[in-house]
């Protein structure tokens, strides 16, 4: 992972130390903001690899940059927030963010998130078969195999795991996924997702009770992911 | 009774003003005045003047002194004017009656003003009371909460002052200790602020449920894998069967209350204590059941554990005592009960009932 840029906006210095350390010693060139419009410059004029932005910056908020940011901007933002806010992340990832972190976070997790970040938004849209671990979907033969053995998905679950698996990494909210799946008139009603992403785990997973391939991010969505 | 009559005599403190305290107390002794004027010749004057110390010493209960006072002045006047004889004169005939009036004067005045003032006393002594609860309770809390959150604190400082000060001469083994043990401190830390982030939003009654629906087990193994390392030395047992239903629930304080259920579990039984959490719909209702085969809590105490601050033997346990209390205030938020009992083979047990929507959508199968 050489030479890849990464932009930091935060108005910690803290953070943004700790951070550029994190990043530095992975490998990763690291570029810093400590305001929302010092972001918007340095992205504008030298658009990085990833963007790493704080929702909870002095002079703009980090929901005002983000949709300034997406009008031009397609590659990975990762937001940060404090703890236990639920509704500022759904809001960000609703705008356009890929993945979102709370503070404190474990660098590890940091890392973690950054790759599979830029791995998804390397995906190739026309790539006809993903793989993914012992997962392997075939979408021009719609067909799903898991260690060779096909998998019987019934239409709903074949795509959520379409839906998932080309946003490998991605934090995929409970009001887009309903959308995407079911369509408009459906977005309050959960309980249909609830329902089919058990029933995909159950013939999916190893064990549905602690999955793998799908995760829970409480209150907020399900991620699909290939670590 | 007594609680009665104190909300009564708020009542008049707070809704009547000065003036209108003044009138009312003037128009009751005129309107006795006016019955015993009426009664006069079945009773005699004197009767009259107790009529009339009764009616101030009442007004003393719940009126303010002036109002006493005004009251006490006027009654007097028309006990002179209306009742002594020569009646319709100031005049007073004999000694008697002279002695009498001086004596009902100095009577009403000394018995309103003692009924003031004992009221008086006994607001300062409430008012006192109170103080002195809360400091109690603030006391309770520094205690704690200094514990808390010095001690973990004080690992990171003295550790890291270590590793930057001292650090060609500490062994590579002992500078990972020291590293893990920062690590350690930051997340006791973490969990204490959670803590105390929790409590305060509980106690500013912020706190509306965003319901959504649930998948029970889900939520269950989701909490436990976040505790997987608190956990390790304890055997965990879920029983959840698939034909439970989804329930309509805020899963974020759900989750809480689980893992501080988990979290106290795992922190207060022995190792290789078994904990068993099963989740079942009773009629309507969510039913969660947390068990554990530890010691239990301290027969006379149980009524005292879901208390703001209530740790089991405070010299020696860690913990601020706030986990329980949030997970009462959690389960409440939902319109819930929560209990708590010693199992006799030894262990306790909390029973968490919430009132919840159900769909049983996840058993139809497929589409």
């Amino acid at each position: 992972m050489n030479n890849i840029e990464i932009l930091i906006v935060d108005d910690e210095p803290q953070i943004r130390k700790l951070l550029r350390i994190t990043l530095e010693s992975n490998g990763f060139k690291v570029l810093e903001a400590a305001t929302g419009k010092e972001g918007m410059i340095a992205a504008a004029s030298h658009p990085p690899a990833l963007i790493i932005l704080d929702i909870g910056l002095p002079d703009e908020s980090g929901h005002s940059i983000l949709q300034k940011l997406r009008e031009w901007y397609s590659k990975p933002i990762i937001m940060l927030s404090v703890q236990n806010d639920e509704e500022n992340i759904v809001k960000a990832l609703d705008n356009g963010a890929n993945d979102y972190l709370t503070k404190p976070f474990r660098t590890g997790e940091l890392l973690a998130r950054i790759r599979s970040a830029i791995r998804s938004s390397a995906f190739e849209e026309n790539n006809p078969v993903i793989i993914c671990k012992a997962l392997e979907i075939d979408l021009a033969a719609r067909v799903v195999k898991k260690n060779s053995t096909i998998l019987k998905l019934t239409t709903t679950e074949y795509a959520l795991l379409i839906l998932f698996a080309k946003n490998e990494g991605r934090v995929l909210t409970h009001q887009y996924l309903l959308k995407e799946i079911w369509g408009v008139g459906y977005q309050n009603q959960s309980q249909y997702l609830r329902v089919f992403v058990a029933q995909l785990r159950k013939k999916i997973e190893d064990d549905a009770n602690h999955p793998k391939y799908i995760i829970t991010e409480s209150g907020v969505g399900y991620r699909f992911t290939s670590e | 009774m007594l609680y009665k009559f104190k909300e009564v005599t708020n009542l008049f403190h707070k809704r009547l003003f000065q003036t209108q305290r003044l009138f009312y107390s003037l128009i009751a002794v005129c309107l006795v005045s006016t019955l015993s004027f009426g009664l006069t010749p079945y009773l005699g004057y004197k009767v009259v003047a107790y009529l009339l110390l009764v009616t101030v010493s009442l007004l003393a209960m719940v009126m303010d002194i002036w109002s006493v006072l005004a009251a006490a002045i006027l009654s007097a006047l028309i006990w002179d004017f209306f009742f002594i004889p020569p009646r319709f004169t100031f005049q007073v005939s004999s000694a008697e009656d002279a002695l009498m009036l001086l004596m009902y004067f100095i009577v009403a005045l000394v018995n309103g003003v003692l009924t003031f003032q004992i009221r008086k006393g006994q607001k300062e002594i409430l008012q006192h009371e109170k103080e002195q609860n809360t400091l109690k309770f603030y006391n309770t809390l520094l205690n704690s909460l200094s514990h808390e959150l010095r001690t973990p604190i004080a690992t990171i400082i003295g550790a890291s002052d270590n590793l930057l000060s001292n650090r060609k001469n500490i062994s590579e083994e002992n500078q990972k200790q020291l590293l893990d043990e920062i690590s350690i401190a930051s997340l006791r830390l973490n969990q204490q602020v959670e803590n105390l982030l929790n409590m305060s939003r509980l106690e500013s009654g912020i706190i509306q449920p965003k319901l959504d629906w649930c998948d029970a087990k889900e939520m269950v193994y989701a909490v436990i894998s976040s505790l997987d390392e608190q956990l390790q030395h304890h055997k965990v047992e879920v029983k959840i069967k698939d034909e439970v239903p989804l329930f309509k629930l805020d899963v974020g304080l759900m989750e809480q209350v689980l893992y501080n259920l988990l979290y106290n579990a795992s922190a207060y039984t022995p190792a290789n204590s078994v904990i068993k959490i099963s989740i079942t719909c009773e009629r309507d209702n969510l039913l969660m059941i947390v068990e554990d085969n530890g010691n239990g809590f301290p027969t006379d105490e149980i009524n005292k554990v879901f208390d703001k601050f209530y740790r089991i033997n405070p010299k020696q346990t860690k913990g601020t005592g706030l986990g329980l209390s949030i997970v009462k205030g959690f389960v409440e938020a939902h319109g819930g009960k929560i209990s708590l009992k010693n199992v006799p083979s030894g262990g306790a047990i909390f029973t968490i009932e919430i009132p919840a929507e159900t769909s049983y959508l996840n058993n139809l199968k497929n589409e």
